[in-house]
């Protein structure tokens, strides 16, 4: 890009062309900026809460299109996930304090069997980028695992993934545990994974099957909406 | 090149390759979430009867069951010092069942991804990952195996990684990626590139290509991209027969085999050389597909609406070799970037 381009001085401009500029460094996965961009917003008085949803989230919902729309690859999502993952470093500590809302609680893991765990990354991921707490189980989780965590964390949505073949059918296991044990109801349950389809997600009694992390987002977004309105109607 | 893969590719226009692995172990009692490389060990009969199913539907060319038979990926095991020996044993039976054939085939020892993601966006170094795939071609090549088969490959440094681990093992190999993201890989690979990457390398494969990814119209999609950039090396389509489907507790691909009869035929028509299926694809479909490639006479290059009127429909509008893709993504559809720090 053009040499002026270079010498942005972030403390310099005003708090929406430092939303703007900040929107573009998380795009190009810029996160020292994106950790200066954060400080300046909170020495300027702005709520923890109001940086994350106004700057970062919305930041990551352009890079979550772009993923979305075959834009933006791994590589770059990777990226940018890690410049947000910076300035959540800094926002955390202040959002517990301030005991402010999130939005929902997710556990995930990829299934037993399967350590492919690039595609449960860029959930956990992006679902943190749009406010969501991730508890995330790491790789090759058997059932137990995953229901322990559920009941400790008193999660509201279990996501799981698999790659393989080989591994996909062990999501039905897990399912049909939650079934035996009467809590299938208690959690939306999301699968995806390269193989998966939504045909698949519903055979095995998943609520959804989400083709890539955006589509996980919205996916929960708009279930746990759902949720609260039957549980407050 | 000596190589038996080399030779047949000489004397022949295409080659049979072989169908699942993962399917077809199922049907014979495998459990989700173990890992089939175990079973060269513990019931090496099974991998008999896998690798004979294929050489007895007409298959030229059969892979070892040693996808997953790398440290990284055998750690989730606890067989992470194992990756030497569980090669070289899958290769062996491999050989056994090709001499004993009674005709050429070719025993290609399969390398599938270590499942990791590399520098600098993961933390997987390229010199780790040249050592995990140098001691896998290692034990295949111990084992017997005519050429090494690396498949199912997302990242071009991982691709190069392997091939350099190859270099280091002295072996003849093939290499396929898997296209299932918009048409590219989840790396955001295209077909296009692909060509350039494998014809960068100090030591190109034999043949390269697709496998497994979202289904055969994507799959010829791909060999399409692939022949249109006029590659000096053959081009291997192994796509899957149909789209998974979960029925009675199995996963079950809905593609038949007179559908994969159709697909092999077409894709000889794009150009590709070496066919085969891959999840899905059992004794059943290869057989017919076989039987298609013999009775049918190679036909036109097909359009994308033909291979959509017979197969299906594609998963995405586009795979990125769309006339002005690569300028859109240098400049005009991506927002990036107002500015780049010096660093």
């Amino acid at each position: 890009m053009s040499d002026e381009d270079d010498d942005i001085i972030l403390s310099e401009l005003d708090d929406e062309e430092l939303v703007q500029q900040m929107f573009d460094d998380l795009y190009d996965g810029l996160k020292d900026e994106i950790m200066e961009g954060v400080n300046i917003l909170l020495d300027r008085g702005w709520a923890p809460y109001r940086v994350l949803t106004d700057a970062l989230v919305g930041g990551m919902k352009i890079v979550g299109d772009d993923f979305r729309d075959g834009i933006l690859f791994v590589p770059e999502v990777l990226l940018a996930a890690n410049a947000m993952k910076g300035g959540m470093s800094i926002l955390k500590p202040l959002l517990a304090e301030t005991g402010a809302p999130t939005i929902g609680k997710m556990v995930i893991g990829t299934v037993k069997g399967d350590i492919h765990d690039i595609g449960k990354n860029l959930v956990s991921m992006m679902m943190e980028g749009a406010g969501f707490e991730v508890v995330d189980l790491g790789i090759n989780n058997p059932v137990e695992d995953y229901l322990d965590a559920l009941d400790k964390e008193k999660a509201d949505i279990l996501g799981m993934s698999a790659l393989l073949t080989t591994t996909m059918p062990y999501m039905k296991v897990v399912i049909d545990t939650l079934i035996e044990q009467g809590k299938r109801d208690d959690y939306i349950v999301l699968v995806g994974g390269a193989p998966l389809n939504e045909e698949f997600g519903k055979a095995i009694g998943a609520d959804a099957y989400c083709r890539d992390a955006a589509v996980a987002v919205e996916t929960a977004k708009t279930m746990v909406q759902r949720r609260h309105n039957r549980l407050s109607a | 090149m000596s190589n038996l893969l080399s030779r047949l590719l000489e004397s022949r226009d295409w080659l049979l390759a072989d169908g699942a692995t993962g399917t077809n172990l199922f049907d014979m009692g495998l459990m989700s979430g173990d890992a089939p490389e175990l079973w060269n060990e513990s019931e090496p009969d099974k991998v008999r009867a896998l690798y004979r199913g294929a050489v007895e539907a007409g298959s030229d060319l059969f892979l070892t069951n040693s996808f997953g038979a790398n440290a990284s990926r055998l750690q989730l095991h606890d067989a992470q010092d194992r990756a030497h020996e569980l090669s070289r044993i899958a290769a062996e039976i491999g050989r056994e069942i090709a001499d004993a054939s009674g005709r050429e085939v070719v025993v290609a020892g399969s390398v599938g991804p270590t499942g990791d993601i590399m520098e600098p966006v993961g933390s997987l170094t390229h010199a780790r990952a040249v050592e995990i795939f140098h001691e896998q071609a290692e034990g295949l090549k111990a084992g017997g195996a005519d050429v090494l088969w690396l498949e199912t490959i997302s990242a071009p440094e991982e691709f190069r990684a392997a091939a350099e681990g190859f270099a280091l093992a002295e072996m003849p190999w093939c290499g396929t990626m898997s296209f299932d993201t918009a048409g590219r890989t989840m790396m955001g690979v295209t077909s296009a590139a692909m060509v350039e990457l494998v014809q960068s390398l100090p030591n190109p494969p034999i043949a390269f290509g697709a496998n497994c990814g979202t289904g055969a119209s994507d799959l010829l999609r791909t060999v399409l991209g692939f022949t249109a950039a006029r590659p000096d090396l053959p081009v291997i389509a192994k796509g899957n027969a149909g789209i998974p489907k979960y029925v009675d507790g199995h996963i079950h691909y809905d593609g038949t085999p007179e559908l994969m009869a159709d697909y092999a035929v077409l894709a000889r028509n794009c150009g590709a050389r070496i066919i085969g299926g891959c999840c899905g694809t059992k004794p059943e479909h290869l057989a017919k597909m076989r039987a298609a490639l013999e009775a049918q006479t190679p036909g036109e290059r097909p359009t994308l609406e033909q291979i959509v009127d017979a197969l299906g429909p594609f998963s995405s509008d586009t795979d990125g070799t769309e006339e002005g893709a690569a300028a859109d993504a240098a400049s005009g559809r991506r927002r990036s970037s107002r500015r780049r720090r010096a660093s």
